[in-house]
């Protein structure tokens, strides 16, 4: 009985907006496009971020990763033909730290290469990741064929390589192609190998997956091929010499990452007098993309609050002009019998229903726009319960604060003076 | 709560001063009057008599600023605004001079207004309504809109909606004042077959043709009963 007579009120209010089709139209339009715009940019936000945290969650959040890079002063110097500029992380650098903090679970370098290759009647340049079986630990890869590398193969410096699903598609190699002889530089390797790629970018950061074909162990690419490399560019010869190109650290608790990052800071700086190497941290970036995100979502919030305070100052204009000009009515109703409060619900519940409708259709828009925008830009678009329900609550609540001045003011309406009101 | 003598309606002493300005107007200027039950009255005088304020009064549109207004045996002089409501609702169908109907709702939903404030279904409404449309002979006219009625068949959709909470008093303000005379002559005939039916009715104009269909005729002048007369 309660609940039917909610059900008779709201569907009157419904019917006396379709009274005034263009009206409420017109009028629902703020919170429509209030709404709208909400769940559109947070389904923007929200894609956008997700994407940077999936990455970086993907570098691994215990990780700490440090990159040579190559000097500023250096950069400027090495124009002099032939100079052979020597920078970066050293094998001494891998030992050291492996042996000096306990911290420490696990560590892997990394050196990169580029080398003529040939698998069967393939050729091409192949590009090439000299590292230990911990590297497969810290940044666990799906085996598709064959085996990872393991501690033997750099122990014993044996030609093994494993291909990236990357490398694997390039050479057109598959599973049969385990056990096969590929050809790196003017050595002969044999294929044990293929594992999965992960791919995308985290913040600067690039998953190295893209641009990996194969793994070898570290200690046969450096006895194989040594720690000088020869870059041709523009009709000149730069000669670079770099013993590890990455160090991957694996800290063993997740509130040790942040101190230890410090500590291995302070580390080699008393060895590289210039700054000729990088540590980023996953976590920072993590924390760091999660501010981001906070500082997005507060931006959202304030143009969501505003333009749906735009919306519910439109309803409220409307709303106040409409009690004007119902005033008799007002004056009818009150005079049969109406007490104030059925007054007032009768207003708040059009405002509401009017404001609730424009939420609707406003979500419907909302969660059609990021379609759009993925169908034409690529961007990922998330959308979260979060994102579609708040707006709905919001314009809800809308309804009613704006709603409650108008409804009050019908219910001041003196029957006496308003049944004389033409 | 007995009633007094079959009194619906009675004033004791009723005073209602309205301020004007700096001005004080007496409108009801110590009126002793009652009604009873099953009455036809006719409440005559110039305008600012007072015969508007005591309408107004009667109908718990208004509260007076001294005296006892007694409506069915109960004091409503000190009221508040959601009683007073809740009289109307009950106890009171209203007949206006220019109608006052809601142009937006059909005949029917106009007719079902009360019914609605008083929390009845749709369905028993809808019958309702009928039965009233019926009565006041505009069956055919259930799902229109007022706007597309003659004037004597909107104070016919008033009367039907006046009847809807089967009120004991229903009170007529100039009900024949927009209506041309044969048509006001009808509906009068309408009011007075709710009268022999068993309404009390209270009817202010100032038209002595239409006065002289009720069976009662109270004058006033300056606020004040100026003298009644009975037929």
């Amino acid at each position: 009985m309660k609940q039917s007579r909610i059900v008779r009120n709201i569907a009157l209010g419904i019917e006396n907006l379709l009274l005034h089709k263009l009206r409420s139209f017109l009028t629902m339009l703020g919170v429509v496009f209030g709404v709208g715009s909400v769940v559109a940019m947070l389904s923007v936000g929200e894609g956008a971020s997700k994407e940077a945290m999936e990455q970086i969650r993907k570098l691994g959040s215990n990780n700490i990763i440090l990159s040579s890079i190559k000097p500023i002063e250096e950069e400027q110097t090495s124009t002099v033909r032939a100079a052979i500029s020597i920078y970066g992380l050293l094998y001494n650098d891998y030992a050291r730290l492996r042996d000096t903090f306990p911290m420490i679970r696990q560590i892997a370098p990394v050196k990169l290469l580029r080398k003529e290759s040939r698998l069967g009647p393939r050729a091409m340049e192949l590009r090439i990741v000299g590292t230990t079986q911990t590297w497969f630990e810290l940044v666990p890869r799906e085996i598709i064929a064959g085996r990872e590398l393991r501690p033997e193969d750099h122990a014993q410096f044996n030609p093994v390589a494993v291909l990236t699903e990357f490398g694997a598609r390039r050479l057109l190699a598959t599973q049969s192609t385990i056990g096969q002889k590929i050809r790196i530089g003017s050595d002969t390797f044999e294929v044990v190998g293929i594992v999965k790629s992960e791919s995308g970018k985290a913040g600067n950061m690039q998953i190295p997956d893209q641009e990996v074909d194969v793994y070898i162990p570290l200690s046969v690419a450096r006895h194989y091929f040594g720690d000088i490399y020869t870059r041709r560019s523009s009709g000149s010869f730069l000669r670079e010499r770099v013993e590890l190109h990455q160090i991957i650290v694996q800290i063993d608790a997740i509130e040790h990452v942040e101190p230890a990052a410090k500590a291995i800071e302070q580390m080699l700086e008393r060895f590289h007098p210039k700054q000729d190497y990088e540590i980023s941290v996953p976590l920072a970036l993590l924390r760091q993309a999660e501010a981001t995100k906070r500082t997005f979502n507060i931006v959202l919030g304030s143009i969501a609050g505003i333009s749906l305070l735009v919306g519910g100052i439109g309803i409220m204009n409307i709303m106040l002009a409409s009690v004007t000009e119902r005033t008799r009515e007002i004056g009818i109703r009150r005079a049969i019998g109406a007490k104030r409060r059925q007054i007032i619900s009768q207003f708040l519940i059009e405002t509401v229903v009017l404001s609730t409708i424009g939420g609707l259709v406003g979500i419907i828009l909302g969660v059609l726009t990021p379609k759009l925008i993925t169908f034409f830009s690529g961007m990922p678009t998330v959308l979260t319960p979060l994102s579609i329900f708040l707006p709905l609550i919001i314009s809800i609540a809308v309804g009613i604060v704006f709603g409650l001045y108008p409804a009050a003011n019908a219910a001041r309406v003196d029957p006496i003076i308003a049944l004389r009101h033409e | 709560m007995t009633i007094q003598n079959g009194e619906i309606v009675s004033l004791r002493n009723a005073r209602k001063i309205y301020q004007m300005g700096t001005e004080k107007v007496h409108a009801l200027d110590g009126v002793n009057v009652s009604f009873k039950r099953g009455s036809f009255w006719a409440i005559m005088g110039p305008s600012g008599s007072g015969k508007s304020t005591m309408m107004n009064i009667i109908g718990c549109l208004d509260r007076l600023t001294s005296g006892q207004y007694v409506l069915e045996g109960q004091d409503v002089g000190t009221l508040d605004d959601d009683n007073l409501s809740e009289r109307r609702l009950r106890h009171i169908g209203f007949i206006f001079q220019s109608f006052n109907l809601i142009p937006q709702l059909t005949v029917r939903r106009n007719i079902e207004l009360p019914l609605y404030y008083l929390g009845w279904d749709a369905e028993k409404s809808a019958e309702r309504a009928a039965e009233l449309g019926r009565r006041v002979g505009l069956e055919q006219r259930l799902n229109h809109r007022p706007t597309e009625l003659s004037g004597g068949q909107m104070q016919r959709v008033a009367i039907a909606r006046a009847l809807a909470n089967d009120p004991h008093l229903l009170l007529a303000d100039e009900p024949t004042g927009n209506l041309d005379s044969a048509t006001g002559e009808q509906i009068m005939r309408l009011l007075e077959e709710l009268h022999e039916e068993g309404k009390t009715i209270i009817m202010v104009t100032h038209e002595p043709d239409i006065a002289a269909h009720a069976r009662c005729r109270l004058h006033m002048k300056d606020g004040q009963v100026d003298r009644i007369e009975e037929s």
